[in-house]
């Protein structure tokens, strides 16, 4: 059953890129645990608010954990102690009364803090702008079987496509990397035969900018694919790998 | 030059350099095989490893591999600690399914590299060392040595030498959690992995940990106990 908790928020406040930031603490009295945890955020801003003080910024959108609009570390991992879940999915349940919790935003160089929570992930969107598209005019829908793909390729292909960007993976590596999320990028379209027309060109744009963008070298530690709120598997990076190598040996 | 520009190129040669110091531990470990059965062997294969050109072409080969290796770990955990951005989380919890190992390999690899020096110092420098300043012998011990009497250095520093065979063993440990991360995650950045060899790789990674360095430090305990073979 659902318990009326309290509990104390340690929760890292940054007026803005520049400054130095600090945590602060506050206390939520008498929550139940069927909130969620963004309800959660809110009711201590409503709280903020009415004490004239400044509300926390945190980025959320959908809450249905589709979007990848949320972020959050929380108490030590991206989107908080649930597996395969966003912060959206997060419920107070996972929490017991009397308990710390500290909220951090993603800490990454290619993720700078915009205020408090909220970080500027433009950096994957700029890896997408520069390959993760297929550009063939495809005029009027086909019919689903015109083009034949294997159930295992389609499959991965869709496990891949499952990744909403959120930047959980950057988050959690300790080498601040964004491989997991270019890898399920150039995965979800070199598995199809759509998408490998442009399979080279993409891995070699997608993986450049990525480099430009100051994220760092994967060490396959896996922390990426534990922390990822899709699942999205570490053997995209291999194939990612595997197209980046041959792309370039093919030059 | 992608190789050497793109964090895959650099990754690259994490990994190829890497499983090269993997098949060159697996060609020690035969040698050091052949001297717990024999001492005469094993000074026969020191002698034609001494200072013969293809001795020292392979000697080359090898250190250039080790410090490619060593400085490219340099470059990619220097890259990855900017990349990580100044501020630190206050809270680091490892993942379920992170192994240590893996999120430790630059010290694990410190480590091996230190623990290198003392074996060269031990070895090395008495053996091809010796030789290329063109000694045959080198005294040890109050004894002299043949240079290429590789089974009197091992009774001399194995041999009822606890504080050498703890040292040793503290080297195999390391070079143990090494291995398994190190060997799977070389195949992985080379691209041949998939989700059904993801696991299996990793299970092959233990087991070539495990046999390298559980050989190492069997070896270097019946050095400890009987010496090299009669």
């Amino acid at each position: 059953m659902d318990k009326d908790i309290s509990v104390t928020l340690k929760v890292w406040r940054q007026r803005g890129p520049k400054e130095k930031g600090q945590f602060e603490t506050y206390k939520i009295e008498k929550i139940n645990q069927s909130v969620s945890f963004l309800e959660m955020l809110d009711i201590l801003n409503e709280q903020l608010v009415n004490e004239g003080k400044e509300p926390i910024v945190f980025d959320h959108d959908c809450r249905e954990g589709i979007c990848g609009m949320c972020s959050l570390y929380v108490n030590g991992h991206p989107h908080g102690p649930a597996t395969g879940a966003t912060t959206c999915q997060l419920y107070m349940r996972r929490f017991h009364d009397g308990e710390t919790i500290t909220i951090e935003p993603w800490r990454s160089a290619g993720f700078p803090v915009i205020r408090d929570l909220m970080v500027d992930r433009y950096a994957y969107d700029k890896i997408i702008q520069a390959g993760g598209f297929t550009s063939v005019n495809t005029g009027g829908v086909p019919d689903a079987n015109a083009i034949p793909i294997p159930k295992k390729d389609a499959d991965l292909a869709m496990d891949a496509a499952a990744c909403i960007g959120c930047g959980a993976c950057a988050a959690a590596c300790k080498n601040g990397s964004a491989m997991l999320f270019v890898s399920a990028k150039v995965s979800q379209l070199a598995l199809l035969p759509q998408g490998k027309v442009e399979a080279a060109r993409r891995a070699k744009a997608m993986v450049a900018k990525m480099d430009e963008l100051g994220f760092g070298n994967c060490t396959n530690t896996r922390a990426c694919e534990m922390e990822c709120p899709k699942n999205i598997s570490v053997s995209n990076i291999a194939r990612l790998n595997r197209e980046f190598i041959s792309a370039k040996l093919k030059d | 030059m992608w190789l050497l520009n793109s964090s895959i190129g650099k990754k690259l040669i994490m990994s190829v350099s890497g499983l090269f110091l993997i098949l060159f531990l697996l060609f020690h470990l035969c040698m050091n095989i052949a001297a717990v059965f024999s001492g005469e062997a094993y000074n026969m294969i020191c002698g034609l490893l001494g200072s013969n050109w293809y001795a020292l072409a392979g000697t080359l080969v090898l250190a250039a591999g080790v410090v490619v290796h060593f400085v490219y770990a340099i470059i990619l955990t220097q890259q990855n600690r900017k990349a990580r951005g100044n501020d630190r989380y206050a809270i680091n919890a490892r993942p379920k399914g992170v192994e240590w190992a893996s999120q430790n390999m630059f010290v694990l690899g410190l480590i091996v590299i230190l623990f290198m020096v003392l074996h060269f110092t031990q070895f090395w420098y008495n053996m091809m060392f010796a030789e290329l300043a063109g000694h045959h012998e080198v005294e040890l011990g109050g004894a002299m040595i043949a240079t290429t009497h590789g089974a009197e250095f091992i009774n001399y520093f194995f041999k009822g030498n606890i504080v050498n065979t703890v040292l040793y063993l503290i080297w195999f440990a390391a070079l143990w959690f090494h291995l398994t991360h190190g060997f799977w995650s070389a195949i992985h950045t080379i691209g041949w992995n998939n989700t059904v060899w993801l696991g299996r790789w990793e299970c092959i990674s233990k087991w070539v940990a495990t046999i390298i360095c559980g050989l190492f430090a069997v070896i270097t305990v019946i050095f400890f106990l009987n010496g090299a073979g009669a």
